[in-house]
């Protein structure tokens, strides 16, 4: 279905191609995963499949690529509408008409499908991906889950064979991926679409993978079944790092595979005992009291109590617009707050100059971009000394300890995700504050980036600090966090060690818990520890 | 009568009708009327939608129109005669600017004439605002012929993305606080300014990637020739048409006027019809021209032909005497021929309602 051959692409000043004499094979009906780190070419390689890359994108393509026979460089991607739908990363960014309806039509009006056949692939479309009720509704007012799938079925009407995904599930939280995942299988399944995924959560789509391509990042693409190609790659979700320390072969991908392997493994463990230490949290860096924010009618936080101690590392977790963010930017004292105390180090940050209550508490907002403006890292960083009046060099020698060797006369926005977001945590930390807050730090990292993350958040916690951050991402949460504290509508309904909260939740649960409950493991790390 | 969009060019046909109307008197009790049968129709029936909120913003334009008209005249009035209501110091000008005066004495009936100028001016704003207000802009581009496509793909990108750059200007000013920025004042626009804009760039990149990977602007081949024939009668056709807009608004020149406006349509009409040909596509439910659209087109010609007929009978009415200074009067047939504009609020359907979630 997809065939490239001998393919090289080579965007201006890059100095190295993002893909390299790639040649390869995806076959009909294929559910294909696409992985590899951060800068590996993933994007190029999904945007060639349509004709994006070089036709929008700019840059060389040596090769040749076809799609079900046409080949790109003498069809754009206009043209290969029909046999090609694109769901770009951002959703909503690709919206063009307002209404969800509107939406899904908007490919085929453009095709010049004739209308009675339009309406009827509507209906189709709303049906197949369980969206019938939203058909009237704006497409700002849809939650992020929905929006996805509008998303898909908005190219899904002009029946292309082949469905090309970028990271559908990264911004979703645990049980809205499901939804978007059951719908891609459901076309794998049913419809016999050939689905192509890229995904830096392979935990969440391996399983349902028929191959898997592979990009190491030195341009080069390793294709085979998933299970095969995962024995050697360098970045693989935990199902699989767990499956390697205990030896399985072939590697199962699915929990349920998983566990029907695990029972050797599961009586081994039933004797030893999590090596982690417990935290003992004396005093109060945060103190959180009865905090309520509003817009207009809508409560998004309402009454929330929290108290984090010097040196914990908690986790804000819930659905999305369960009110984290909002909190988030409340504690800080920039967002809105409509009543309630918050009190660090004896003041609320609320009713401090901005240059004080930055000194008291950070916040790494969820587009990190917005905090940078200036042309060059160096630049940044000076800045952040300047703001943060402490000597210069201070934010510079941050950014070296998160992540060594950024260059820095380097734009910010090069930057990998992982890069930028180390920028921006040496910013906000160079005024030391005692307590930093994040919203969705991982979006984008791969895993490797966020083991580094995690390393770096214990880093903090060492030195006393109270970390709080707000995300979807369960296995991260398994590696960091002391205490999970699940938000829905505005409250909390959960607070408590992570073992004690997400171990026993169907949609927090991390796979290695899953694999090996009822005992009580979240991580390979852990399990390795134990076993040595 | 259920809820449903009106078709959105029966607005703009209502709307410039009332506005053609507009441009043909001076008289602020008839022109008060016009914006307030404007006014009471948004009111009435606008949607919830972002873009109705914007018919705020062309009233303070046209006030802020009124009130420069007024302070012109002021400034370079400086006319003796008449009712002088207070004399400012004249500032002398040298020789070569003998005809002008600044400040000076200014007489009533200057202040009225710049009031009655700019309030004419003002109404015809506003007509056009009801119309942005009550008309969803993204449907009307549905209607936009195919030979405009490439304006179609800007006009799209712009609509959808400048709402979003009001969101994203509020969520980077918010972000500046984390940073002990300044959200005010020179210093901060480039804190704000280049964030923003970047994010507004990447967006408009990723939805003209979005509209190219579903297939807008499929083409069918054409030869150049005919392509250049196509580009030299749209490019004709809207000049005629502005030329005889010119004439018909004028109403002095004869010639410049209908014929103008009907060469020129024509010329347009083949040049689209031609071009659309190369563009193929089909429309979603398109909206409907049922008897309400026509009821409100009807409403705002028939507003805008009456007062015309009216004006034959009487046209001291439309134009109020300033010298000599005289208070305008308003008879009943203008007024009421007026009034027919307003017929929309109740006889087009109620906009249907968005549930607003955030």
């Amino acid at each position: 279905m997809i065939e490239f051959s001998h393919v090289t692409v080579t965007y201006p000043d890059a100095s190295r191609p993002a893909l390299s004499d790639v040649s390869l094979l995806v076959e009909e009906g294929e559910l294909c995963l696409v992985a590899g780190p951060t800068g590996a070419g993933k994007s190029t390689f999904l945007g060639a499949i349509n004709g994006l890359v070089p036709h929008f994108t700019g840059g060389r393509l040596a090769g040749r690529v076809l799609v079900d026979g046409l080949d790109t460089s003498s069809y754009p991607p206009r043209e290969l509408a029909s046999v090609v739908g694109v769901v770009g990363q951002d959703p909503l960014a690709g919206f063009v008409t307002d209404t969800v309806e509107e939406e899904l039509a908007y490919a085929m009006e453009q095709l010049a499908v004739p209308p009675d056949v339009m309406r009827k692939r509507v209906e189709e479309t709303l049906d197949l991906l369980g969206i019938a009720d939203l058909r009237h509704r704006p497409l700002r007012t849809l939650s992020g889950g929905q929006q996805q799938r509008v998303a898909i079925g908005s190219v899904l009407t002009a029946h292309p064979r082949v469905l090309v995904l970028d990271e559908p599930t990264s911004a979703l939280d645990p049980t809205a991926a499901e939804d978007v995942l059951a719908v891609i299988t459901r076309l794998v399944h049913d419809l016999g679409t050939t689905v192509v995924v890229a995904e830096h959560r392979m935990e969440r789509v391996a399983q349902y993978a028929d191959r898997l391509l592979y990009l190491p990042g030195d341009g080069s693409v390793r294709s085979g079944p998933p299970a095969e190609v995962l024995e050697t790659a360098e970045i693989a979700p935990p199902i699989v790092e767990l499956g390697r320390l205990a030896g399985w072969s072939p590697l199962p991908l699915s929990v349920r595979d998983a566990r029907r392997v695990a029972g050797p493994l599961r009586s081994r463990l039933q004797k030893l005992s999590v090596v982690g230490s417990t935290l003992s949290v004396t005093g109060r860096a945060l103190d959180v009291r009865e905090v309520v924010v509003r817009y207009g009618d809508v409560l998004a936080v309402r009454g929330v109590d929290l108290r984090v101690g010097p040196g914990e590392i908690v986790a804000l977790m819930g659905r999305n617009g369960s009110g984290k963010s909002s909190l988030l930017w409340a504690v800080q004292g920039s967002g809105p707050r409509s009543a309630g105390k918050v009190d660090v180090g004896g003041a609320d940050p609320a009713s401090l100059k901005p240059r004080v209550a930055r000194q008291r508490v950070g916040l790494v907002p969820q587009t990190p971009a917005d905090l940078l403006y200036l042309d060059s890292v160096d630049a940044e960083c000076a800045q952040a000394d300047v703001e943060s009046e402490v000597p210069a060099g201070t934010a510079r020698a941050l950014l070296d300890r998160l992540a060594p060797g950024i260059a820095g006369e380097a734009h910010p926005g090069d930057l990998s995700e992982g890069q930028r977001l180390a920028l921006v945590l040496a910013v906000q930390l160079a005024a030391a504050p005692p307590v930093v807050l994040l919203d969705e730090p991982t979006r984008g990292l791969d895993y490797h980036a966020k083991r580094h993350f995690a390393t770096v958040l214990r880093e903090l916690a060492s030195q006393d600090r109270a970390v709080v951050l707000a995300t979807h991402d369960v296995e991260f949460v398994a590696t960091v966090a002391h205490r999970v504290v699940v938000m829905a509508e505005g409250e909390i309904v959960a607070d408590g060690p992570t073992k004690e909260v997400i171990v026993a939740s169907p949609s927090f649960a991390p796979q290695v818990a899953k694999i090996l409950a009822p005992q009580q493991w979240l991580t390979v790390d852990e399990v390795a520890e134990a076993l040595t | 009568m259920g809820s449903r969009a009106l078709h959105p060019g029966a607005w703009w046909v209502w709307a410039l009708a009332l506005a053609v109307a507009a441009s043909r008197t001076t008289n602020p009790l008839l022109l008060g009327l016009i914006i307030a049968v404007a006014g009471f129709v948004v009111a009435n029936r606008r949607s919830d939608a972002p873009w109705a909120l914007a018919f705020r913003l062309y009233v303070y334009v046209g006030a802020l129109i009124v009130a420069s008209r007024v302070l012109f005249r002021v400034l370079i009035g400086g006319e003796d005669s008449g009712h002088v209501l207070f004399t400012l110091p004249r500032i002398p000008l040298p020789a070569f600017a003998a005809g002008v005066s600044l400040l000076g004495p200014t007489s009533a009936e200057e202040l009225l004439g710049g009031c009655y100028d700019g309030l004419r001016l003002a109404a015809m704003v506003i007509c056009v605002g009801a119309a942005n207000a009550l008309a969803n802009p993204k449907r009307l581009l549905k209607a936009v012929p195919g030979a405009l496509y490439e304006v179609g793909t800007a006009v799209t990108v712009a609509l959808t993305v400048a709402p979003q750059l009001v969101e994203s200007v509020q969520r980077v000013r918010r972000a500046r606080r984390l940073r002990a920025g300044r959200t005010r004042g020179l210093r901060a626009v480039k804190g704000i300014v280049v964030p923003v804009l970047e994010d507004a760039m990447d967006r408009s990149l990723r939805l003209a990637a979005a509209m190219d990977s579903r297939g807008y602007g499929r083409r069918a081949y054409l030869s150049s020739g005919l392509r250049a024939l196509i580009a030299g009668c749209v490019l004709a056709g809207l000049a005629g048409v502005c030329v005889g807009v010119y004439g018909v608004l004028d109403g002095t020149s004869s010639w410049l006027g209908v014929p103008m406006l009907g060469a020129g349509l024509v010329v347009a009409v083949v040049g689209f019809v031609l071009g659309g040909r190369r563009v193929r596509r089909t429309a979603y439910r398109p909206d409907p021209w049922r008897w309400p659209e026509t009821l409100v087109v009807v409403a705002g010609a028939g507003a805008c032909v009456l007062l015309f007929v009216s004006a034959r009978v009487d046209p001291a009415n439309l134009y109020p005497s300033l010298s000599p200074l005289r208070w305008p009067s308003l008879s009943l047939m203008p007024a009421l021929s007026l009034l027919v504009g307003a017929v929309p609020a109740f006889a087009a359907p109620r906009p249907p309602s968005s549930e607003v979630v955030r």
